[in-house]
């Protein structure tokens, strides 16, 4: 296949790309104590969360952006970014009659009805809008089953004693220098709780929208699974095609205690950019759970979307038979760049974590697997596979593993297996040849090579993920 | 008028001739059988005829019914009835065979104005269509060609072709790896397919073939043109004399400058 037949499919308009006629309130850009101040106060917050707020600030004053990564992009002017955009009705959260219809049809647009949601599906949906969280569906089913599932905001107002037990618990306020500035500046989010015992009714999804230019989405999910419970949890984001970047700075921790088991998944599709590598979002996320004895964390990631993806979903395997799983999609097209894996650090005896990482490159993309499985002294009997592919589509893209293990106990069983293939005019050909077109061709091989992977998504985002894959790729063969 | 007219094709690749002026005329009902020694250009034909664009036609024309396929691509091709059993059928990962199968008749429905089958009818007749090869159940939700065995890789792709149920087949060396056993099956449903609409282009080296597959016509190809055309009988006799008996080295393809050998 000629170069020019792969340029022409990959290029593609971004369907979620369209911006909101919302009227928002938005702080002038600029970062000092004062926006932090201003910040707090317009969320009601109690003293103790402004407090760690400006601990964090200060602590990101000390820090320097970090460069180990193998992503390349301008530096973020942090003083340009605005830290704090709301629309402008008076969120509240019981009723979906309350929100702004333009919002509603923006969800709409993405393919997120919010009320039809609510009315057919099994899926409690919470949306973030730039930094506010809209909309939380299901919530009285999910109540009374005891589960906590609501915005960040309503949490520091409702729940204030839980999170102040766990937040900063497993991503500690100086963790990096993106978890101490999203620390400092966090706008909203999701908290969700499990109580004792509880197998969550239903699927929880957030949706994440950036809309406002010039703003950065500083998000923050915090959920804690107590013993014995059991939640599956989705987060899917979008964002309008602009022409400048955009950061995105998110700090998910999960806490799974005794027993407990969360499934966390994503399906990542911020705006990645146009052809050129103009405009596009940062998506800079720290990620990471501690289980607890006999508990399994479950990392599932689809990544299509943005400029540059950088983010390593990890496990502390702290407790005893403790799991830790990562199972993760990335694509690259057009001038993407991702650098993403994961960390399983094993502690408990008997930890066992499995990474299953496909890495799809096309265009110039560039895709870097990046992990590190710890085994420390403590980690009797702990045992890690690893399976790293790529996928190359065309020549000018590239792949790249970069694994780093670590092993302090000898018992330890540490698999690694890795391949790179690209995919075969001869594939291709065949599947033509049965009357398959070009870009089904294309995206049916991708899927197939995910596959893997999207069997461990919630059946509904499997479906979605692998439309995904064929919109951000169609056809992109070389 | 022939189901299949193939005149004066020529094709490359990049600057290497390879198919020299071949004429073929296959009506529909017929079935012609297509040897020749390695390197001579059949599965070249083969492809050329399916539209993989590594080949660079450079004159001549292909018509199906009266049509010409040459401008159309591969998967256009397959809409309009043209199937290729391929030499070496190849592996997709992760890609059910099932999925595959009902997603490429779904296509060619489509491009006929015709509604898609669902999963629960195509699955109905996918599993009556396999008993035809004797492919078993567990093939067809294994990935496509995935760890298939050689013989079963052949047998899948004669399963493919009774469900898609193209006008135009072609089989390139479907018999070659088959065990005894293998063989008659894969003969058997070639032979079920076989039908007054259907046309069917047979490449194999071995006149055993034709045993089961009775042809209407053998060629002989050789350095990119059929150089001896004539009935069943030709087989049985390039399989006493080889393909010296042509005026062709055993073997090997490029001995003859085609004009002679060629009546
Ligand atoms: N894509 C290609 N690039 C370069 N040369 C090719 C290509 N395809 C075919 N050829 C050459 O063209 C000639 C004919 O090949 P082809 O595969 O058509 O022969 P064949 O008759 O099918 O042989 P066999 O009996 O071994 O299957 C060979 O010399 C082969 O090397
Ligand atoms: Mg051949």
């Amino acid at each position: 296949m000629t170069t020019d037949t792969l340029q022409e499919l990959t290029r593609r308009p971004y369907a979620a790309g369209f911006v909101s006629a919302v009227e928002a309130d938005t702080f002038p850009p600029g970062l000092n104590e004062d926006v932090i101040r201003a910040l707090s106060e317009k969320k009601g917050e109690p003293p103790f969360l402004l407090e760690w707020r400006l601990k964090s600030y200060r602590h990101w004053l000390t820090l320097r952006e970090p460069t180990w990564q193998a992503v390349t992009y301008k530096s973020i002017d942090y003083q340009a970014i605005s830290y704090y955009s709301a629309p402008k009705f008076k969120p509240k959260k019981d009723s979906l009659d309350e929100v702004d219809p333009e919002i509603l049809r923006t969800y709409e647009k993405l393919g997120i009805p919010l009320v039809e949601q609510q009315r057919l599906q099994n899926v409690a949906v919470d949306a973030v809008f730039d930094s506010v969280s809209v909309a939380t569906t299901f919530k009285d089913k999910l109540a009374k089953a005891g589960v906590i599932f609501c915005s960040f905001s309503e949490a520091v107002r409702e729940h204030p004693e839980l999170l102040r037990k766990y937040l900063g618990s497993v991503v500690p306020h100086s963790d990096n220098f993106f978890a101490a500035l999203n620390s400092a500046v966090f706008s909203d989010g999701s908290f969700v709780y499990i109580p004792k015992g509880v197998r969550c009714p239903m699927e929880l999804s957030t949706y994440f929208r950036i809309n406002a230019a010039e703003t950065g989405q500083f998000e923050r999910t915090l959920i804690v699974a107590d013993e014995g419970s059991y939640v599956s949890y989705l987060e899917g984001c979008t964002a309008p095609q602009r022409d400048t970047n955009q950061l995105h700075a998110a700090v998910v921790e999960l806490v799974a205690l005794k027993g407990a088991t969360i499934k966390y998944s994503t399906v990542q599709n911020w705006y990645p950019g146009d052809a050129e590598g103009k405009g596009g979002i940062y998506n800079f996320v720290t990620k990471r759970g501690i289980a607890h004895e006999r508990a399994k964390i479950s990392w599932t990631q689809v990544e299509t979307g943005s400029a540059i993806t950088w983010k390593y979903p990890s496990v502390i395997l702290k407790g005893d038979d403790s799991v830790g799983e990562f199972y993760s999609v990335a694509l690259t097209n057009n001038l993407q760049q991702a650098d993403t894996g994961t960390k399983m650090v094993h502690l408990g005896k008997n930890t066992r974590s499995t990474i299953v990482s496909k890495g799809i490159s096309a265009g110039r993309g560039q895709n870097t697997y990046r992990g590190l499985v710890k085994v420390l002294k403590s980690a009797e009997n702990a045992r890690n596979y690893t399976q790293c592919d790529s996928l190359l589509l065309g020549d000018k893209c590239g792949a790249h593993t970069v694994p780093y293990i670590e092993v302090k106990n000898a018992s330890a069983q540490v698999e690694h297996e890795a391949s790179t293939s690209k995919i075969g005019e001869d594939q291709l050909f065949y599947c033509r040849q049965r009357g398959i077109s070009q870009e089904d061709a294309v995206s049916m091989i991708v899927n197939g090579f995910c596959r893997q992977v999207f069997k461990e998504l919630p059946m509904e985002f499997a479906v979605e993920a692998q439309k995904l894959l064929g919109v951000s790729l169609e056809g992109s063969v070389g | 008028m022939a189901l299949l007219s193939v005149r004066n094709l020529h094709a490359r690749v990049g600057d290497k001739d390879i198919l020299k002026g071949i004429d073929l005329e296959v009506g529909a009902g017929e079935v012609h059988a297509i040897m020749g020694p390695n390197g001579s250009g059949k599965s070249t034909l083969a492809s050329v005829l399916a539209g993989r664009d590594a080949y660079e036609v450079t004159k001549g024309e292909v018509l199906l019914d009266g049509k010409s396929l040459l401008e159309l691509a591969p998967e256009a091709r397959a809409a309009e009835g043209v199937f290729l059993a391929f030499q070496y059928p190849v592996e997709i990962p992760g890609v059910g065979n099932l999925h595959f199968l009902r997603t490429a008749l779904n296509a060619q429905r489509r491009v006929k104005g015709l509604e898609e089958l669902d999963a629960m009818d195509f699955l109905q007749m996918a599993k009556e269509k396999s008993k035809l090869v004797q492919l078993d159940a567990a093939f067809m939700n294994r990935s496509v060609n995935e760890g298939f065995s050689g013989g079963e890789k052949k047998r899948n792709e004669i399963f493919q072709m009774a469900v898609l149920e193209p006008r135009l087949a072609i089989l390139d060396e479907t018999d070659s790896g088959l065990d005894i056993d293998a063989l008659r099956t894969v003969a058997g449903g070639v032979n079920g397919l076989r039908s007054p609409q259907r046309a069917m282009v047979v490449i194999t080296h071995y006149q055993r073939l034709l045993d089961y597959i009775v042809p209407d016509k053998v060629h002989v190809m050789a350095s990119g043109r059929i150089i001896r055309s004539g009935g069943r009988e030709l087989a049985l006799e390039l399989e006493e004399k080889g393909y010296g008996w042509l005026g062709l080295q055993d073997g090997k393809g490029a001995a003859t400058k085609g004009g002679e050998a060629r009546r």
